[in-house]
């Protein structure tokens, strides 16, 4: 069988960084095959220069045995490959059949052939089944499912034979992942291959059959997922092996709650109570939509409550807070959109770690630069930031370094409480690790913390209690070891 | 079973009133001065409008053009300089003896030209819009000055001048030729933006540009067709400009940017890109016009009328966004 896309040697460099050498990757028609490696291990990269938007400095590429060296998507679109970004490419404000047939329209006399259109469209969503959606909406008033269709259905109108995934469930609830692991399968069934690229191994399991592990730009493994384990895989991504991910930590010894919360409700949240001890890690685990992102929100002043009642070191607190308010009583806060909220991408790497409490290095209301580069530098050392220099802008460091600034803000804040909203998402495996560790130390030093997950296997390996979010209700929070998995679903499920 | 009336029947309605705002608008403006006024025969008088109408024409002209900038997601601040250069130029030209008819396509062409500079600038400098266009304001506005020699040039009497007038040369075309032409090319623009290829793509550059890239479209010579093509109709707005003063002023159409701007805003476009129509944009064109003419007959001072353009523009611009936050709740 000739493989429907093989990539050999492929090396490219930006400017002084090397993000590929040798990359390699081998792909049969109808395959689903995963990409696999860390933050900056050359993933993005690599589906780059496959989708054209990037030229590699050496190497070859052949699709079905012919020499293949596209110079603009449109060439990779004319070979059959489409990407599918890790967000939605869309078009918001045009129909489903613009979005659908963007770039290869139907012409009558250089007109757009809205008829034609029409009917294209339908058939390739009918043969999608997915004849419900209305050619003729406006792609942006569909919910974002529908809209993860539109998406591949655009591959599919195109006659794509290799269709390229970065990360497309970083953005969907459960129940969308799982209907597009079946149009992945249905995809797959019909002869295209498709080239997924995920930061979890359960889902990547769930949905291929072969991998390709890439580490520092080099491809250093692949073959049949059915034959390899979660171990090696690891192995492989990070070149040594991850014996214990999740730190080792002693259970803290009772004492007084430091944060209390009675009767929370806010706009998307019904109902949460919770309290929350020093030197706790309390998870809080709920699907896309279940509140958990809205009930942190409403704690820390960035969503008005309705109801309830807040207190900190046993006092009341206002329950209509500003951050500034709850930052004074010592609430530290990550949010779970890294580049839109947690961190100001193009200042500095010292300006982001001291932004929420630059009293520490400055007087009078003057900065002190040395001293401000000094505690930053301290802080980017205790959490192992990879760095030229705390001058860097945050945007160019990888998504790992990235959490690993926005974490060293608020250990830098000194909160006492943190609120942890998805420390982990989209970020390397050995960054995850180190995150597990800084959150192990701060507990063991007496923070207490608060740290909502979709990601099950986190909150099992790293917190004392567990308290499950469904439909904008918080359940009662029970200690780690009365939770398995599937209880944990169940009850994010079924309430 | 009788079903009560549905939500999605009440919220397309509501999506009708909503699309017809910029209307709503121009007709309470409209019916504001004519009452005020205490004269409506005066105020809606065939003479009144076409006074209104011939004065639109120019920024009528340049809002097609903005028109499709703005909805292709992005800005251009060099209208008013590109429409005096391109007026001095068809008044040097006449003067020296070009062919009128010479001198025009002359204009238009620079203004084209013009267009394609800032379109280069963006796509191949990688300057972002606002900078581009900044930088031609201060280029084209020196230019014409240089021209010019710093004074207005005088050309001789020839049919250019007859274009922009309020009073069309020959009773039967009712109003100027100008507000014809502007009207066809407005109507070409509304189809091109509705129905052609480009047009489409044009809005999905607006929508979002990383997946129109993706989608393969060559983005860079989109731009600079959207950036030309605009250009084109600023240097034919130069031209009407030039045929109402009979003369070519360098100094003229300072801020006509800002007011071509608005009538895009006010008329439903998007300063994000992938919204907007040329008839909103026609709209919001009269709109401003008939307030500008409405106050000067109630006698009130320029500055009043500025004030109350400010005030519209934003209130329009509220308007918008509430009906947005509005689509969100119904889903």
């Amino acid at each position: 069988m000739t493989a429907v896309l093989r990539i050999s040697g492929i090396d490219k460099r930006f400017g002084a960084t090397v993000a590929l050498s040798g990359a390699s990757l081998e792909v049969q028609p109808g395959e689903v095959h995963a990409l696999l490696g860390e933050n900056g291990a050359g993933k993005s990269t690599l589906l780059s220069i496959v989708s054209g938007l990037e030229r590699p400095d050496a190497g070859t590429m052949h699709v079905h045995g012919e020499p293949y060296a596209p110079r603009s998507p449109r060439d990779a679109r004319a070979a059959g490959i489409a990407l599918i970004h890790q967000e939605l490419s869309l078009f918001p404000h045009l129909t489903v059949a613009e979005n659908v047939l963007m770039g290869v329209e139907p012409r009558r006399h250089g007109l757009w052939d809205a008829e034609s259109a029409r009917r294209t469209t339908r058939e390739v969503l009918a043969e999608f089944g997915h004849g419900d959606i209305d050619p003729d909406a406006r792609l942006g008033r569909l919910p974002i499912g529908a809209q993860q269709v539109v998406e591949i259905c655009r591959a599919i109108a195109t006659r794509a034979r290799v269709v390229l995934m970065d990360e497309p469930t970083s953005s969907l609830p459960r129940g969308d992942t799982e209907r597009l692991f079946a149009l992945i399968h249905r995809l797959s069934a019909s002869g295209v291959a498709v080239v997924y690229i995920s930061h979890f191994l359960e889902e990547t399991r769930a949905v291929a059959s072969a991998y390709t592990a890439l580490r520092d730009g080099r491809s250093v493994g692949s073959g049949s997922l059915g034959t390899v384990t979660n171990e090696e895989l690891i192995a492989q991504m990070v070149g040594r092996t991850v014996s214990e991910l999740f730190p080792k930590r002693d259970r803290p010894a009772p004492s007084e709650p430091v944060l209390e919360v009675e009767g929370l409700a806010a706009p998307g949240l019904h109902q949460a109570s919770l309290s929350l001890r020093r030197g706790e890690v309390l998870g809080i685990f709920g699907l896309m939509g279940s509140g958990r992102t809205e009930m942190v929100r409403a704690l820390f002043g960035l969503a008005r409550p309705r109801a309830g009642s807040v207190r900190v070191h046993g006092r009341d607190r206002a329950l209509a807070a500003r951050p500034s308010g709850r930052l004074a009583d010592g609430l530290g806060y990550l949010s779970e959109d890294r580049k839109g909220e947690g961190l100001a991408l193009p200042l500095s790497v010292a300006d982001n770690v001291t932004l929420t409490r630059l009293s520490s290095c400055s007087s009078g209301g003057v900065l002190d630069p040395a001293r401000q580069r000094a505690q930053a530098a301290e802080r980017a050392r205790e959490l192992d930031v990879r760095l030229r220099g705390t001058g860097q802008p945050v945007r160019t460091l990888s998504g790992g370094n990235q959490q690993k600034v926005a974490f060293a803000r608020i250990l830098h804040q000194q909160a006492d409480v943190l609120l942890l909203d998805e420390p982990t998402r989209g970020i390397d495996v050995a960054s995850k690790a180190q995150l597990y560790e800084a959150v192990a130390r701060a507990a063991a030093a007496g923070k207490a913390v608060l740290m909502v997950s979709s990601y099950l296997p986190e909150l099992l390996g790293v917190c004392d209690r567990v308290a499950v979010m469904c439909r904008g209700r918080l359940g009662a929070a029970r200690p780690v070891a009365e939770w398995t998995p599937e209880s944990m679903l169940e009850a994010a499920i079924a309430g | 079973m009788s079903a009560p009336p549905t939500p999605k029947g009440a919220s397309e309605l509501r999506q009708r009133l909503v699309k017809a705002g910029p209307f709503l608008g121009l007709l309470a403006v409209v019916l504001f001065f004519a009452i005020a006024s205490g004269a409506p025969e005066r105020y809606l008088s065939a003479n009144n409008l076409r006074v209104v109408l011939a004065q639109t024409v120019i920024v009528a002209l340049g809002a097609i053009g903005m028109t499709l900038v703005i909805v292709g997601g992005g800005i251009d601040l060099a209208v008013g300089s590109t429409i005096a250069l391109t007026g001095v130029l068809c008044a040097l030209a006449i003067r020296d003896g070009w062919s009128p008819i010479l001198a025009v396509l002359a204009s238009v062409l620079l203004g084209g030209a013009i267009g394609l500079v800032n379109g280069l600038a963006i796509t191949r400098l990688r300057v972002v819009p606002f900078i581009a266009t900044l930088g031609m304001l201060g280029v084209a506005r020196g230019t014409a000055k240089w021209l010019a020699n710093q004074t207005t040039v005088n050309p001789p009497e020839t049919w250019v001048n007859q274009l922009a007038v309020t009073f069309p040369p020959v009773p039967w075309m009712v109003f100027a030729p100008g507000v014809w032409i502007a009207l066809v090319l407005a109507a070409a623009m509304a189809f091109v933006l509705r129905r052609t290829v480009f047009g489409r793509r044009v809005f999905a550059l607006g929508s979002s540009e990383a997946a129109a890239r993706a989608c393969g479209i060559d983005t860079g010579r989109l731009k600079l067709a959207v950036y030309g093509t605009a250009g084109l109709l600023f240097g034919l707005a130069g031209v009407m400009q030039m045929s109402r003063l009979r003369q070519g002023d360098p100094t003229v159409a300072a801020g006509t940017e800002l007011d071509v701007i608005a009538a895009v805003v006010i008329g439903g476009g998007s300063l994000n890109g992938g919204e907007g129509t040329v008839l909103g944009s026609m709209v919001g064109a009269l709109v401003m016009a008939f307030l500008r003419n409405g106050s000067q007959q109630m006698g009130w001072p320029s500055y009043v009328q500025e004030i109350l353009i400010g005030v519209i523009i934003v209130v329009a611009v509220a308007i918008d966004r509430w009906r947005h936050s509005q689509r969100e709740d119904v889903e």
